[in-house]
């Protein structure tokens, strides 16, 4: 059962082979098995999981089930979720149990899936390790003592683990891509609008998107079909009808160009990562892809750009968290400036409370023209790349991250070096348009590789087909991390 | 030295829409704390604004009425600051794009009319409310305030006097009420002003360093405020002292103006475009259908007066002082159109009577006891001849106070004027005969003593007889 995929899932819960709360309890188990090596999840609760698997076993009795009825999904800890605890990882909400739905936890109710637990993050998104949370490390599955990536790097690892079919994630500047590839597992970051950030607590806002986290291409497809949808409650929400994401699955790629980013494969990713992506350009061409060169002559400035303007957005949505309403308060104070003082810097981490600094710093009076109004005037110009290169070709491919799972530590103390891995994976988020990584081959010390592809805006449907037919032709995400079977 | 007083204003007018400017929650006045503030209101991890249709549209209608320009794309930002009743943490507002940009409003002073240019209008949402009172040592904070949509509206410095200063905002107090925007009720907050007020050499070019003065929820503290605050500014200035830029607080229980915060105080508010609102786009279309609803407004109405009524300039302006008026004046005319009732003899009433009535009161027009198709019914039988004016007054009295239409009450009362020539003449004969000094003095040229025989005959009918009946008759009797 942890290997099949969706579809054969939703077979044997229509045929009655399995029953909801069988799987969700086989999950379960797994989960609690696996929590003290991995730290997967901050939040599991069997009664409230069982109680929505009974739920679903009754409508599939009634012959009213759907593609994911009665299917666990695993959710980031970032969407909130009624009754749950929704904790963003961070002090701050250690004490907050949201009191509505997301829109993306709306969806999955009503398609009848059952809500596995909520997992573990970077605090508030922001982070490439998924160490910056309040709830210690998520390992990584593929190596003790690696990171899973982040900031969905619960989501990834308990996919990879096989202790959720599926997951969702965010992704901000590479949250979902950036850990699938590490834990080799496949994610997508949808067209930004696609998938309503509404009750998806806010990094962010112009750049943060939801999107799934599965074992395969075929799987994101059922996914993204419950996930996308308009929202009126979401001003950014676009509201286009609805599609089929598993249409184009089949297709033969046949004609399919692909362009490969001269600057992505000059320097900067590992021997071990270049060689699993160059393999995967052969095997495209194999089925049938053609390859061209493309220029993205802004693409080095996607880093600079992103860590000022994400900042800017968060160091203004956090302002919320300021001990008042709900969330944490520090127990001590003198009067309303220190209340403000103490509660925030005891509630947020040490990287929160960086981006919060660079974010209040860039948007001041005096440095406002000078780095936000600059960094937006690249992001246009980096869309503009996009949009050129894709006269040319279908598809971009290219590595997800520069390297394999780092070590745990490894990176903490130099944020630079941290903020690096996220070279390839930012520039979609700037530009608004869909990417995913899939996993290609393994690197150093047995650790996944990921394959990064970009498409124009809306091709969420051809990318999945790209992917799919990479994957009936490979194995690589058929492979399981040892100990999990 | 003489000093020039300079003063631009900053109204906000609460907007009357049912829902808030970005949540769904009610924006009713007076409810139990808290009870009106919704999950974006209380600004809970996760929750979006989404822009209110209806508001959009109300700054389309004022900025239609004030001749501006209105944005086809307006942009809301973000206005950081740390604050309890900020829930957020930031206020959304717009600060580059506004969606109204320029226009102008004509006020009425003693001195004449004079127009008030407008820099720009701009969507956004209210705070909450800090309670300090009922809580010992503590804050309470009260949401149902937050997410109220505002209509921020930006005066230039045109105004030079505080008098000035209240005909403007009394004209844009009722300009909202007009067009139908805000309920202004100035009690309730829903209309309130802040002024930038300074003083510089009468002549000088450049202006003097203004003070914002906060919160004037009347028009009678915007004038003690301002005043106290030119004299202020001015005692400084002569004693060689200079003005420090700075937000002041007006206290109406001592009567001055007190500093809240200077300049070097003031927050780095960090503006930027709320990523969470796409760019506010306003169509042709839309301008257009709004457009088209717009009422009459004061000033087509002031220009019909005098040019087809044949008002005065004064009488245009007073009748259209409120939309309640100036419908009420209109539907007086109307009334007595079958008796063919003139726009002067309307206009008098509506603007002394009425007004005189409802000002005791406390009303505007539409509330006003004696509805306009009475008044219009009155005046019927002042321009018929069936009541003189003077009587007409003790009709309206009799009619405000429930006694029913002018007509029952004339019947009633018998105040029907005496126009029978027969039943005049004989009375006219009794008190010239009783009068034989007041005829004496007539005969020799005294015009006075005429007017006495009159009041004589006036007294005698009550008030009842037709003066102009009366004169002749007297006239005729006298052989003059």
């Amino acid at each position: 059962m942890i290997e099949a995929t969706l579809k054969e899932l939703a077979a044997a819960l229509t045929a009655r082979r399995i029953s909801s709360v069988e799987l969700t309890r086989l999950f379960l188990d797994r989960i609690a098995r696996a929590q003290a090596q991995l730290n997967a999840f901050i939040t599991v609760d069997p009664d409230r999981s069982l109680a929505q698997a009974r739920a679903a076993d009754a409508r599939v009795a009634r012959g009213e089930g759907g593609p994911l009825t009665g299917i666990p999904v695993a959710h980031k800890d970032i969407f909130c979720a009624a009754g749950w605890p929704t904790t963003c990882a961070s002090r701050m909400l250690a004490n907050f149990t949201a009191p509505y739905d997301a829109h993306v936890i709306e969806r999955f109710g009503a398609a009848g899936a059952v809500l596995l637990g909520k997992t573990n993050m970077d605090e508030f998104a922001m982070g490439s390790s998924s160490e910056n949370s309040a709830y210690g490390p998520v390992r990584n599955p593929w190596g003790a003592n690696a990171v899973p990536g982040g900031s969905s790097g619960g989501s990834a690892a308990a996919v990879a683990a096989r202790l959720a079919p599926c997951a969702t994630g965010t992704d901000t500047g590479g949250s979902i891509r950036q850990p699938a590839a590490l834990c080799g597992v496949s994610g997508i970051k949808p067209t930004y609008g696609l998938v309503s950030r509404y009750g998806m607590i806010a990094f962010a806002s112009s750049l943060d998107q939801g999107g799934p986290i599965a074992r395969s291409a075929e799987d994101l497809a059922l996914l993204l079909n419950v996930m996308a949808g308009f929202d009126p409650r979401d001003s950014t929400s676009l509201d286009r009808p609805g599609e089929d994401y598993a249409r184009d699955l089949e297709r033969p790629l046949a004609g399919l160009r692909i362009g490969l980013p001269e600057e992505y494969f000059a320097e900067g990713m590992d021997e071990d990562v270049r060689a699993a992506v160059e393999g995967a350009v052969a095997e495209f061409r194999r089925l049938g892809a053609t390859t061209l060169e493309v220029a993205l002559p802004n693409s080095g400035l996607s880093v600079p750009a992103y860590y000022v303007i994400a900042p800017a957005e968060a160091s203004s949505n956090l302002s919320r968290y300021d001990g008042v309403r709900y969330g944490y308060r520090a127990p001590e104070y003198d009067d309303l400036r220190d209340m403000y003082c103490k509660t925030r810097a005891q509630g947020f981490g040490a990287e929160v409370k960086r981006r919060i600094l660079v974010g209040t710093y860039v948007l001041s009076h005096g440095y406002y023209d000078a780095y936000y109004l600059q960094a937006q005037r690249v992001r246009r110009l980096i869309a503009q790349d996009f949009v050129t290169a894709f006269e040319r070709c279908d598809v971009i491919l290219g590595p997800t991250s520069p390297t394999v799972a780092f070590r745990i530590g490894e990176k903490v103390a130099d944020p630079v070096k941290m903020y690096l891995n996220d070279i390839y994976t930012v520039a979609p988020n700037l530009a608004g348009l869909p990417a995913m990584s899939i996993p290609c081959g393994f690197g150093a010390g047995g650790l996944p590789v990921g394959l990064h592809l970009v498409g124009s805006y809306f091709a969420e449907a051809r990318m999945l087909n790209v992917a799919h037919q990479y994957q009936r032709a490979t194995d690589w995400h058929r492979r399981l991390p040892a100990g999990f079977a | 030295m003489e000093w020039e007083t300079v003063i631009g204003l900053e109204t906000h007018a609460q907007l009357s829409t049912r829902s808030k400017m970005f949540s769904g929650a009610a924006t009713a006045f007076g409810a139990a704390p808290n009870t009106q503030a919704s999950a974006v209101d209380i600004a809970l991890p996760g929750v979006l604004p989404v822009a209110n249709r209806g508001a959009v549209e109300r700054a389309i209608r004022f900025g239609l009425a004030v001749g501006a320009t209105i944005r086809r794309q307006s942009v809301f930002a973000r206005k950081n600051y740390f604050y309890p009743d900020l829930p957020k943490g930031y206020q959304i507002s717009q600060y580059e794009a506004p969606i109204v940009q320029g226009g102008s409003i004509t006020i009425l002073t003693a001195a004449g009319e004079r127009s008030i240019r407008l820099t720009r209008a701009h969507l956004e949402e209210d705070a909450g409310k800090s309670l300090h009172e009922d809580f010992h040592g503590m804050t309470g904070i009260d949401l149902n305030r937050a997410g109220t949509p505002l209509l921020e509206i930006v005066s230039e410095p045109d105004m030079r006097s505080a008098e000035e200063a209240v005909a403007y905002a009394r004209a844009l107090h009722s300009l909202v009420r007009w067009i139908d925007i805000c309920d202004g009720n100035m009690q309730e907050g829903s209309f309130r002003c802040d002024a930038n007020v300074s003083v510089r050499p009468q002549g000088a070019g450049r202006l003097g360093t203004r003070c914002e003065i906060k919160n004037l929820n009347s028009f009678r503290f915007l004038e003690r405020a301002i005043e106290f605050e030119v004299r202020r500014q001015i005692e400084i200035l002569e004693a060689g002292g200079v003005i420090v830029q700075e937000t002041r607080l007006y206290d109406p229980e001592r009567d001055e103006t007190r500093s809240m915060r200077t300049k070097e105080e003031a927050h780095d508010y960090r503006y930027f475009p709320d990523p969470d609102l796409l760019p506010l786009a306003v169509s042709d279309a839309w301008i257009e259908a709004v457009g088209a609803k717009l009422p009459e407004l004061p000033e087509a109405k002031r220009s019909r007066y005098q040019a087809e009524l044949k008002l005065s300039a004064y009488d245009s302006v007073t009748l259209t002082q409120t939309r309640e008026l100036a419908e009420y004046f209109e539907r007086t005319l109307l009334a007595g159109a079958g008796a063919a009732i003139s726009a002067k003899l309307a206009a008098n009433w509506v603007m002394g009577e009425l007004s005189a009535r409802l000002n005791e009161e406390g009303r505007d027009a539409s509330q006003a006891a004696v509805d306009p198709a009475r008044l219009g019914g009155l005046l019927a039988r002042i321009q018929d001849g069936t009541i003189s004016g003077k009587i007409a007054k003790e009709v309206f009295d009799a009619m405000w106070a429930g006694e029913g239409d002018a007509d029952a009450v004339i019947e009633k009362r018998g105040l029907k004027q005496i126009s029978d020539a027969g039943a005049l003449e004989a009375i006219v004969a009794a008190v010239v005969a009783a009068n034989p000094k007041s005829v004496e003095e007539f005969r020799a040229g005294k015009e006075k003593a005429f007017n006495a025989l009159v009041g004589q005959v006036m007294k005698a009918t009550q008030g009842k007889a037709n003066p102009a009946q009366v004169n002749e008759l007297l006239r005729k009797k006298l052989g003059g």
